[in-house]
């Protein structure tokens, strides 16, 4: 079995203060005449990492990328690699190699020139080429293309050529562009979990962008959301997850529902909101606005429980309504609620036994309720 | 009938390409080569021997016997012709490099150009030809004439002191050339460069290639089917070439279309010059179909 992404080392760089990050950006901007597609941004990346931006098209994901192979020079700021300031220097003298959104291969050369081009460009000798591209056509399993031209391959199989070709020169630091993109997705859930095992195996730092968060969630050791130029927040898949910073990475990563309210008491770890769909909120919580501050609470579905009774206790964490629509997805149960304020929520559980004795009808009482850590709390 | 018409339609479509080309070449083609086997007399038409449908068919046998290749013979045995033939291919051969040394870098700047200025570009390529062909031609005699424009501008600036000889040399010829054919370059490199994606120069760049080796190992041959189109445009009417060697080429330049001029008029020897006529199709017939080859192989890699 190969390794999966459960089974991966235990790797957190960034938690460590005394580890120097081996990519940084510093307060980089790039403009395209008045248009800002890079604000004022900055962030660390380090050695073996496996790296992803994620964010809706257009924000600028692309031209990150472009910055640090060369293509394009930050308007201001600076970009840091393995110490060295990037400015300057050219594409062909930086130790990245980047694999092309749109695979970029040779139309005129054979795969095996394809793979070859990087190594011969750098005057390597004939054998040792030889040798090298085997190797590549091995890793990705396209030996018996070698001597196709790109056109005579299929989509997914250019990819691997791509890739190989951008591995050929074993760079310190590979560049990924939506290198999936064009996969369907069985082939595209195949290809992740090569691509994250081949990371691994040659211990390289990988940058991928991509704008599927199931994609991103797969692959990186640590997720960038990023929105107008911008970086909202960089943290691991669970903690983006879980933790969302704001409401625009809790809204973009997953489902969720957002109560909104007012902040009735806070607390040194506990908050209590009013929320505006009629019932009260006691969340634990750290950090938070003060008393009579417009608060939101962000919960995802599977930490919703649905149920025909009150839930036993107090009042709180808890509203009723009833069953809107149901949705069987098989291994899952998705509830639309609708609240008796009028708000719909979405819930889910996990379908883990085969047939429920009475399951939940449509047009049913019911009440939603979920625990006091189920959630964030998350201001403005 | 419902599914006979659009069968019928679809025949003459594929149809109608050949048709030209029998009305129009294959025809006109088989009658030089018929005249070429033909004797020249003081006559109407200056040939024999003439078909008449009243002959009949015995006729018609007796006179293909007259048939000869007298003036093929002849051909290879005054070297005038063979000169001709060779100043010509010559005279096409440099005119064509030259044409594409200053087609290319035009073609590769007008498709880097911003997407919003390439039909204007497109169109100042095409202006020329808006004005009559020969009107230009003698524009450059007035230009390269020893007391010409070009003359008066480098005298007057002092770069020389005597006025350049250049009208009635090859030079001419070539400065002619270039000029006239200079679109016919232009265009379709330009169609080949500006579909090629940019992408794949980055990549060249990317792997480690200066911005001129990924000019050469990438731009350049992805554009060669462009360079083999635009090469066989300017080659083929070079070679036949006939009114600018006549107005800027001196009287001892030989091109083949002279040559060509000269018999057909002057001398009134309609079978010698349609022999010339059908050799210079036959040596010209050998690289278009080598181009034609390199082509179709460039376009099915390309792809
Ligand atoms: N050369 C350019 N000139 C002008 N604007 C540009 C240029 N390149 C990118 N942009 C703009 O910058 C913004 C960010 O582009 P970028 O390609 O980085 O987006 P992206 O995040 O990669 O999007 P996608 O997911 O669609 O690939 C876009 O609005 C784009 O229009
Ligand atoms: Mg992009």
């Amino acid at each position: 079995m190969k390794s999966l992404g459960s089974i991966r080392r235990s790797f957190s760089p960034w938690t460590d203060p005394s580890s120097k990050p081996f990519i940084s950006f510093r307060n980089v901007t790039k403009r395209f005449g008045d248009f800002v597609a890079v604000d004022d941004l900055s962030l660390d990346i380090y050695t073996r990492e496996f790296h992803a931006l994620l964010g809706a098209s257009g924000c600028g994901k692309s031209t990150l990328l472009r910055m640090l192979a060369g293509f394009e020079q930050p308007t201001s700021g600076e970009i840091i690699l393995d110490g060295q300031n990037l400015a300057g220097i050219p594409p062909y003298r930086r130790p990245v190699n980047m694999m092309f959104q749109s695979y970029a291969l040779f139309p005129h050369m054979t795969v095996e020139a394809n793979i070859a081009f990087g190594l011969k460009q750098d005057g390597m000798p004939k054998p040792a080429i030889a040798e090298r591209v085997t190797q590549m056509l091995k890793l990705v399993k396209m030996e018996q293309f070698a001597k196709r031209k790109p056109h005579q391959l299929s989509g997914g199989q250019r990819q691997r050529v791509a890739l190989a070709r951008s591995l050929a020169k074993q760079p310190k630091v590979l560049l990924l562009d939506e290198p999936l993109g064009a996969l369907d997705k069985k082939l595209r859930e195949e290809t992740q979990f090569e691509l994250m095992d081949l990371q691994q195996d040659l211990g390289l730092t990988f940058v991928v962008v991509t704008h599927d968060q199931e994609e991103a969630m797969t692959m990186a050791d640590r997720i960038a959301v990023m929105a107008h130029g911008k970086v909202v927040q960089v943290a691991t898949p669970a903690e983006i997850y879980e933790a969302p910073n704001s409401r625009f990475v809790a809204d973009f990563i997953g489902d969720v529902n957002i109560f909104d309210g007012t902040v009735s008491r806070a607390q040194a770890s506990e908050i209590r909101i009013e929320a505006d769909a009629g019932f009260a909120i006691e969340a634990a919580s750290s950090a938070h606005p003060g008393e009579g501050a417009k608060a939101g609470f962000a919960i995802r579905p599977e930490k919703i429980r649905v149920g025909r009774q009150m839930p036993t206790g107090n009042a709180v964490n808890a509203a009723e309504g009833e069953l809107w629509d149901i949705a069987y997805l098989g291994d899952m149960t998705v509830y639309h609620v609708k609240l008796n304020s009028g708000k719909v929520v979405k819930a889910s559980s996990l379908n883990a036994v085969r047939a429920v004795e009475d399951p939940l009808g449509y047009d049913q009482k019911v009440w939603i309720s979920f625990d006091r850590d189920a959630g964030v709390v998350l201001k403005d | 009938m419902n599914r006979l018409l659009p069968a019928i339609v679809n025949r003459l479509v594929i149809i109608i390409p050949y048709a030209w080309l029998l009305v129009f070449f294959l025809i006109p083609f088989v009658i030089v080569l018929r005249i070429s086997l033909s004797e020249a007399a003081v006559a109407m038409p200056p040939y024999l021997p003439v078909f008449a449908w009243a002959d009949g068919l015995s006729g018609f046998i007796d006179n293909v016997r007259q048939f000869s290749f007298d003036n093929y013979v002849w051909l290879t045995e005054d070297a005038l012709y063979t000169n001709a033939y060779i100043s010509s291919l010559t005279i096409a051969l440099i005119s064509t490099a030259l044409t594409l040394l200053i087609a290319y870098p035009i073609a590769y700047g007008m498709a880097r150009a911003p997407a919003t200025l390439r039909p204007t570009l497109l169109m100042l390529v095409i202006l020329p030809f808006w004005t009559s062909f020969l009107i230009r031609v003698y524009a450059w005699i007035a230009i390269l004439k020893p007391e010409g424009l070009l003359n008066q501008l480098l005298l007057s600036t002092g770069i020389i002191s005597q006025p350049l000889i250049i009208l009635n040399t090859n030079t001419a010829i070539y400065i002619g050339i270039v000029y006239s054919y200079l679109p016919f370059m232009v265009l379709p490199l330009y169609s080949a460069l500006e579909k090629m994606d940019h992408s794949l120069t980055e990549a060249a760049q990317d792997l480690g290639c200066t911005p001129i080796s990924a000019f050469w190992r990438i731009t350049f041959p992805l554009s060669l089917p462009g360079v083999v189109a635009g090469c066989l445009l300017v080659f083929i009417p070079a070679v036949g070439e006939f009114v600018i060697p006549d107005l800027l080429g001196g009287s001892e330049t030989l091109m083949i279309g002279k040559t060509l001029w000269n018999e057909f008029n002057a001398n009134r020897d309609w079978p010698v010059s349609s022999a010339v006529a059908a050799i210079l199709l036959m040596i010209l017939v050998v690289p278009i179909m080598f181009f034609q080859n390199a082509q179709s192989r460039l376009d099915r890699e390309g792809r």
